[in-house]
């Protein structure tokens, strides 16, 4: 598997990327040297073994479902919200107008 | 089959409809933080670090929010999994702060489900018809954006960025705009049913994109399709489908071909328009969410989910048929809405009891009680009653009075608006009012043999055959008693001195 330079040109954008010729120049090698290397690990026959998620066989934990249980993860802190908005007014954030 | 047919220049079109409803999940907290849920809050008060996307913050799941995905998911009959997992959405929108939306793609909560939509002649609907549903998966909802409040500026709020989000997936099982009104409704009822998302279209907790293609009758591949997004009500979904369906046709004969995009409703038009500026959407880019764990459910869990299911809108409706005796419009009408069967079943347990009887021996009347008499006397007198006096005690006692016969039909109307006017016990009224029937057999007895004794020649005449003149004779007599006697002791009295 390979990308072209059309293809990196694109995922910079979607993920707003700014990528000169220049850094594509550089970029399009390097990301297929990686994936030249994974590809590589293709070569394993793994048909048997189950796909591993995490290094440590941990279960994803759950929450309880109680508003504000603890300060760090509740609500109630819009000063803190909006402390670094470039623009916040009425409670709300400002935004350059987006309209459908 | 549905026999939805549009007419076009060059034949008949026959309709492919699929819907991809999301629904909040009713919970307390959000899906991954615990900001609160409610509605109606000050703008950026219900927002966490972890719903404002700070730095270094993690996402925990809700575990309500998977209970609810899981008790719906098994009422529509689906396949649970056991393991799934959420993965990033990937796109830039000023209401999504993460850049990236929190979902399921790969390995969905809930697999293969299905649901029926009943039969319905007069919307083309001829018999009973499964709707496959593909899956249900959770994710986060968006923030909030208010367009008119500032010359240049977009206002965000994010109270709703990250509240837990079913996303209902049909298979293009619908074929005309009542079958898709028909499955949005059957899917409300079972969502508020088993209490898992309140329904409430009106603030935003149901709404539907809306995939339509249109091909020939005939035809066995499917047109390419178009997806309406955010459409908000059942009526605007059928809009939406009938205009767009018209849409796509009048391309077609004009010699052109349907562009597969998303479009957007406008309600106040009844149309569709295409959302140009996001050609790029479906490059989402999904990959598996790093910050999250696969999610892994034991079978304690399940069973939990499972065991707290209440009986769905399907099997209530066959109960309230099949055991109390109810007619199928009957139950129909009292399982549409989880109000009207909590109201109805209340008041036939109170009415059961005061009377002394299996509820299947008053269900018929407690039933048309519920839909017709009592609705009936709440409109007539509008705003002069209080639907708040109308406890299931004061409506039992009614119907009990009514059933042992001491109070006749109209009287137990009469007493109802006196109940709604004044807030007063049924029986109170009855007796201070006057509103009671006679049953005493020896008062009527005297007013018949009265009104026989006076009508001796009508007599002669039924005695020779003249069948007709009993309804005379249960006239007068309903009128020397000024209406209150009991009908069938009237009834009852009258053939015995006839005979």
């Amino acid at each position: 598997m390979s990308v072209t330079r059309e293809e990196v040109a694109k995922i910079a954008s979607l993920a707003r990327i700014n990528m000169d010729e220049h850094a594509l120049d550089h970029m399009v090698p390097e990301l297929n040297n990686i994936l030249a290397w994974v590809e590589q690990l293709g070569e394993v026959d793994t048909s048997d073994v189950e796909p591993m998620t995490a290094v440590i066989g941990q279960e994803l934990r759950l929450r309880d479902d109680v508003v504000d249980a603890d300060p760090k993860t509740g609500g109630g802190r819009r000063d803190d919200i909006l402390a670094n908005a470039p623009v916040a007014e009425h409670g709300f954030f400002g935004v350059p107008k987006v309209i459908e | 089959m549905s026999n939805y047919r549009v007419h076009g220049a060059t034949g008949e079109w026959e309709v492919v409809i699929g819907l991809e409803v999301h629904a909040q999940v009713t919970s307390n907290a959000k899906l991954f933080s615990g900001a609160s849920t409610a509605f109606g809050a000050e703008p950026n008060s219900q927002v966490s670090l972890i719903d404002a996307a700070m730095p270094g913050m993690l996402p925990v799941p809700n575990r309500e929010c998977i209970r609810q995905a899981v008790r719906t998911g098994m009422a529509i009959e689906a396949q649970i999994n056991s393991w799934s997992r959420f993965d990033r959405k990937n796109y830039f929108y000023a209401d999504l702060p993460q850049g990236y939306q929190i979902s399921q793609l790969y390995h969905p909560l809930v697999g293969e489900g299905q649901l029926v939509i009943e039969a319905d002649e007069k919307a083309g609907i001829p018999e009973d018809k499964v709707i496959r549903i593909e899956r249900i998966h959770v994710e986060q909802d968006a923030g909030k954006l208010m367009h008119d409040q500032h010359p240049t500026m977009s206002y965000v709020d994010l109270n709703r960025t990250g509240v837990a989000l079913m996303e209902i997936v049909s298979r293009p099982d619908m074929t005309s705009p009542a079958e898709a009104g028909a499955y949005i409704r059957k899917l409300r009822a079972i969502l508020r049913y088993v209490g898992s998302c309140d329904g409430n279209m009106e603030e935003g907790s149901m709404r539907a994109d809306v995939n339509v293609s249109v091909r020939k009758v005939g035809d066995t591949e499917l047109g390419t399709r178009t997806e309406t997004k955010n459409v908000n009500s059942v009526r605007f979904v059928m809009q939406a489908i009938e205009h767009e369906v018209q849409r796509q046709i009048d391309v077609i004969e004009d010699g052109g071909t349907v562009v597969q995009e998303t479009r957007l409703f406008d309600p106040n038009t009844g149309t569709t328009r295409s959302m140009r500026s996001k050609e790029d959407a479906h490059d989402y880019r999904y990959f598996p969410d790093p910050d999250l764990l696969p999610l892994v459910l034991h079978e304690d869990f399940l069973e939990d989910c499972r065991k707290s299911l209440p009986e769905l809108p399907d099997a209530k409706r066959a109960r309230y048929e099949n055991e109390l005796g109810l007619t199928p419009y009957n139950a129909r009408e009292l399982t549409a809405e989880v109000e009207t069967f909590a109201r109805f079943e209340t008041l036939l347990a109170a009415t059961a009891k005061g009377i002394g009887k299996p509820e299947k021996e008053v269900a018929t009347q407690v039933a048309n009680w519920s839909l017709s008499v009592a609705p009936g006397v709440i409109k007539a007198l509008g705003d002069e009653g209080d639907p708040a006096n109308a406890t299931a005690e004061r409506q039992a006692a009614i119907l009990d009075m009514q059933a042992k016969g001491e109070i006749s039909g109209g009287q137990a109307k009469e007493i109802f608006e006196i109940v709604l006017k004044e807030g007063r016990e049924p029986a109170e009224i009855a007796e201070s009012e006057g509103l009671k029937q006679v049953s005493d057999t020896g008062a009527i007895e005297a007013a018949v043999d009265e009104i026989l004794a006076n009508n001796q020649d009508k007599v002669e005449q039924y005695r020779g055959g003249k069948d007709k003149l009993f309804g005379f004779f249960v006239g007068q007599t309903m009128k020397a008693m000024q209406g209150k006697a009991n009908p069938a002791v009237v009834n009852d009295i009258l053939k015995d001195k006839l005979q």
